[in-house]
């Protein structure tokens, strides 16, 4: 049962499933009850229903990115309320059908979406046993369930199905409902299989890009040559001659074609003669980073400040200081965003691969001004998206030309709308300054961080932009200041984020965004200060941190790495492999992750070989510990692609790095080592896991290129270039 | 309109399309309603296209249609969710895929590899695959799952 959802199957045929119990309606009436299902999120219904067959639905408002989390989910609810694992299938992120449970974003589906679901199961479960109690005549705790069936002290048994009244699961959550003792999971902890792997191995899952609606024509988007540039003239004539063209769709800004096969839609979109005005809005990337530090700063976030830093730093018997920068990045999703749109009754349905599907209504809603009942946002799995990458822009796009064609429009981006186009992670500067008194203590730590503006909120449709349309977007991300205050002991601290008016291009979250720079230069600018007062990496950071969980991960990674028992290496030879250390507690209130790097350097080609990482993790209660490895793996792996290679290149007017030529990223000759030590702890709340290693890649690297060769990398990518323009400067001193 | 023969997972078929130097991967995609084959870049770059032909691991993102000559192999031909290909199945062994989308590239690359090198190491998978890009970093399980089908 608990195979993969076809969603178009699941409306027109299984619908029934859910109003079997919850309302009394026939199968012909499935789309209405639908309609009605309940998605607020103090209601049990919202999250779950059981069928008259004994088969779980769970309605996730988070969905699976890629990362798995749909199978640690159905592992949590099945664990939770006794039943088979096989019997519990996942929804999720349809706006008429699964809570609002927020964008999935942050390492927060398991920790905050985990917890609701648990909490439905709990109340359900608590619900069902009250009734079983009556039925039975026995106390409710006299009861057990096994396999989703209750057991009463006589041995007399019904299954949980048979206890669901003509209310159905209409029950208010309950935050008080007895959870499952940890010691008595059958499911969480375990190494269950993921649920959509068996089909994304053979052809038969769904992708988002695999969609098709009876009748749908295929869209491309024609973007300007320059970010800022209008349409003068668009000449309709340039591809009249294309058979299966439909038409030529132009609003304001936005330009797309729409045609009756994807390869007419595409040559169509290549051959579109359109006249645009010239745009050189963007600065010289040769002076990037002046840019940046000259960027008006609109206000100042001080995220943590104690005792007198500047008083203890002018007074501090050394002072260091350094300046860390990390390059743009683009998502790089191998799947080019793709959606597919429709109007139909006054009604837009738009299938997409957002990460907010909720959100990504609102937006549209406000785009086509409608209201939101009027949107209805249906999640389908895309390629890994890692943050806010181009889903959402292809979804209004896709809007955009269903409703200029008055019938479906499926649009996939093409690979240099992709990285053309995709919002980036912003140029991140950072300036460090640490005092030290005279016993070697470190007496002062100052950060200032150059970062836009932003909350936590919508970032602008592109398709809206171009078009004229509002979308409530406005310059975000928000969360990238935090990390930047420490989670070490010093007694005079003052961490400042500058928000800045403006960046370069639109920017949104990529994977452990402002986390990961933060942590760059954080843990980098400890370990400079732990090598200038030759004290051992590890040693200092135990100093500094009094918190048991987080001196845990350091003395076990010392264990499994052998840190402290590293060889010291040659710095003189031509090549040399050296050792880094980094460590964070995620945001400062979860998941502890501390990180050895193995990397050899090259000082002749200036080349880095990184050959193998320690990672010890605790993140609390552990729901799948194979999922977790998968997760901890990625986040290595990709991070050492954007650490070592990736750096959005652009003229005056747009990217130019606009594919995997211009952008590369790591190939699997490049793949490093990765050695996982999982601290499971199961009466411990379950935190996330799908952020927190990469943010500490960066720090790692560098910190073993200093051990290796005595030089310090102080900008991302660290190329060969930079490699060797370092061990240059360092001569000269 | 011209019409082309092939012969696709076993089945003949005929393309029937106005543009020979449409690429093959729209007519799997689009006419077939093939899943496995994916468009990743259409330039060759990623290998998320990537067919058999005559055995051979080819892109189908920049194969016209109209050079096609020989017998056409997708994931849905290597094996099934019944009936796996060893690679599939040591791909499900390992769990070798987070969100999967690169997945149909690296198994076709991987099945047509192994023909020719049954028994390769660890560095040889490394750098056959090496011009199929994975945005996940799902690489380790990759080249262990590769691994573990060649000891099958």
């Amino acid at each position: 049962m608990n195979t993969v959802i076809d969603r178009r199957a699941f409306l027109q045929g299984s619908g029934a499933l859910i109003v079997s119990f919850a309302f009394p309606a026939t199968g012909g009436r499935a789309a209405a009850a639908i309609a009605a299902k309940p998605v607020d999120l103090k209601l049990v219904e919202s999250f779950l229903a059981i069928g008259a067959d004994g088969n779980v639905t769970v309605y996730s408002g988070k969905v699976d990115l890629g990362t798995g989390v749909r199978t640690a989910l159905a592992q949590i609810v099945a664990d939770e309320l006794y039943v088979p694992f096989s019997r519990v299938s996942v929804i999720q992120g349809d706006t008429d059908l699964t809570p609002d449970q927020g964008v999935t974003y942050g390492s927060l589906s398991i920790q905050n979406g985990g917890k609701q679901l648990r909490l439905a199961a709990a109340t359900a479960r608590g619900a069902l046993l009250q009734e079983a109690g009556k039925r039975f005549h026995a106390a409710p705790e006299s009861l057990r369930i096994a396999e989703g069936i209750v057991i009463a002290p006589d041995e007399k048994r019904l299954p949980l199905q048979a206890l669901i009244g003509p209310q159905g699961l209409r029950l208010a959550m309950d935050e008080s409902a007895t959870l499952k003792s940890p010691d008595d999971f059958t499911l969480v902890g375990r190494a269950v299989p993921r649920l959509d792997i068996p089909d994304k191995v053979t052809g038969r899952f769904t992708f988002m890009q695999d969609f098709k609606l009876p009748g749908m024509y295929h869209g491309r988007v024609v973007r300007p040559p320059a970010m800022g540039a209008s349409v003068v003239k668009v000449d309709e004539s340039s591809v009249a001659g294309i058979p299966g063209l439909v038409k030529v769709v132009r609003q304001e800004n936005f330009l797309g074609v729409v045609a009756t096969t994807e390869w007419a839609a595409i040559k169509a979109a290549r051959q579109l003669d359109v006249q645009w005005s010239e745009w050189l809005g963007l600065p010289d990337e040769r002076y990037l980073w002046e840019h940046v530090r000259n960027t008006k700063i609109v206000k100042d976030d001080v995220t943590s400040n104690t005792g007198d830093s500047a008083r203890a730093l002018g007074g501090a018997a050394h002072r260091l200081s350094a300046t860390y920068d990390f390059a743009i990045h683009t998502h790089g999703s191998i799947g080019p965003s793709c959606s597919v749109a429709q109007f139909e009754g006054g009604r837009l349905t738009c299938w997409t691969a957002s990460q907010g599907p909720h959100s990504l209504r609102k937006q549209l809603a406000a785009m086509f001004s409608l209201r939101d009942e009027q949107v209805h946002c249906i999640y389908i799995d895309g390629a890994g998206c890692y943050g806010r990458n181009g889903h959402e822009d292809a979804a209004a796009d896709a809007a955009l030309l269903a409703r200029a064609a008055n019938a479906p429009v499926r649009v996939q981006w093409m690979r240099a709308d992709e990285h053309g186009w995709d919002p980036k992670g912003p140029p991140t500067l950072l300036d460090m300054r640490a005092g030290l008194d005279a016993g070697g203590k470190i007496s002062a730590w100052e950060s200032e961080l150059y970062i836009p503006d932003g909350a936590a909120g919508f970032v602008a449709l592109l398709g809206a932009d171009l078009a004229g349309l509002d979308s409530l977007g406005k310059l975000s991300p928000g969360g990238v200041i935090q990390d930047l205050a420490i989670p070490y002991a010093v007694d005079n601290v003052k961490t400042t984020a500058h928000r800045l008016e403006s960046t370069p291009f639109k920017p949104a979250w990529i994977r452990s965004p402002g986390r990961m720079q933060n942590s760059f230069a954080n843990e980098s600018f400890f370990d400079e200060i732990a090598a200038h007062l030759g004290v051992d990496p590890l040693d200092a950071r135990l100093q500094y941190l009094h918190d048991a969980r987080a001196k845990a991960v350091l003395e076990r990674l010392d264990t499994s790495s052998g840190w402290r028992k590293r060889p010291k290496p040659d710095r003189q030879a031509d090549t040399s492999l050296g050792r880094g250390l980094a460590f964070v507690k995620y945001e400062l209130v979860r998941t502890y992750v501390g990180m050895v790097c193995e990397a050899e350097v090259d000082r002749r080609t200036g080349r880095i070989a990184v050959k193998k990482f320690f990672v010890t993790h605790d993140c609390g209660q552990i729901i799948n510990p194979d999922g977790l490895r998968n997760q901890i793996e990625g986040n290595v792996v990709q991070t050492v692609s954007r650490v070592m290679h990736e750096e959005v290149r652009f003229n005056r007017s747009m990217v130019t790095s606009l594919d995997w030529a211009s952008y590369p990223i790591l190939q699997f000759p490049e793949v490093p080592q990765v050695v996982i030590e999982l601290i499971d702890r199961p009466h411990e709340v379950p935190w996330g896991a799908g952020e927190p290693t990469a943010a500490l890649v960066p720090a790692a690297i560098s910190n073993a290129v200093y051990d290796a060769i005595g030089v310090r990398l102080r900008s991302v990518p660290f190329t060969p270039d930079k490699v060797k323009a370092a061990i240059a400067r360092s001569a000269e001193v | 309109m011209p019409q082309y023969q092939l012969e696709v997972n076993g089945v003949g078929v005929t393309a029937t399309v106005d543009d020979p130097a449409m690429p093959l991967l729209y007519f799997l995609r689009n006419d077939l309603g093939l899943h496995g084959p994916r468009f990743g870049c259409g330039l060759g770059q990623c290998g998320a296209c990537t067919v058999h032909l005559d055995g051979a691991a080819i892109r189908s993102c920049i194969y016209p249609i109209g050079n096609v000559r020989g017998k056409i192999t997708t994931l849905e031909g290597l094996g099934t969710n019944e009936n796996p290909h060893p690679v599939q199945r040591a791909f499900i062994e390992e769990q070798a895929v987070q969100c999967g989308y690169c997945i149909n590239g690296m198994i076709m690359q991987a099945a047509a590899f192994l023909k020719r090198t049954p028994k390769p190491t660890e560095a040889e998978v490394a750098r056959e695959l090496r011009p199929n890009l994975c945005r996940c970093g799902t690489h380790l399980r990759i080249i262990r799952a590769v691994l573990r089908a060649s000891r099958t």
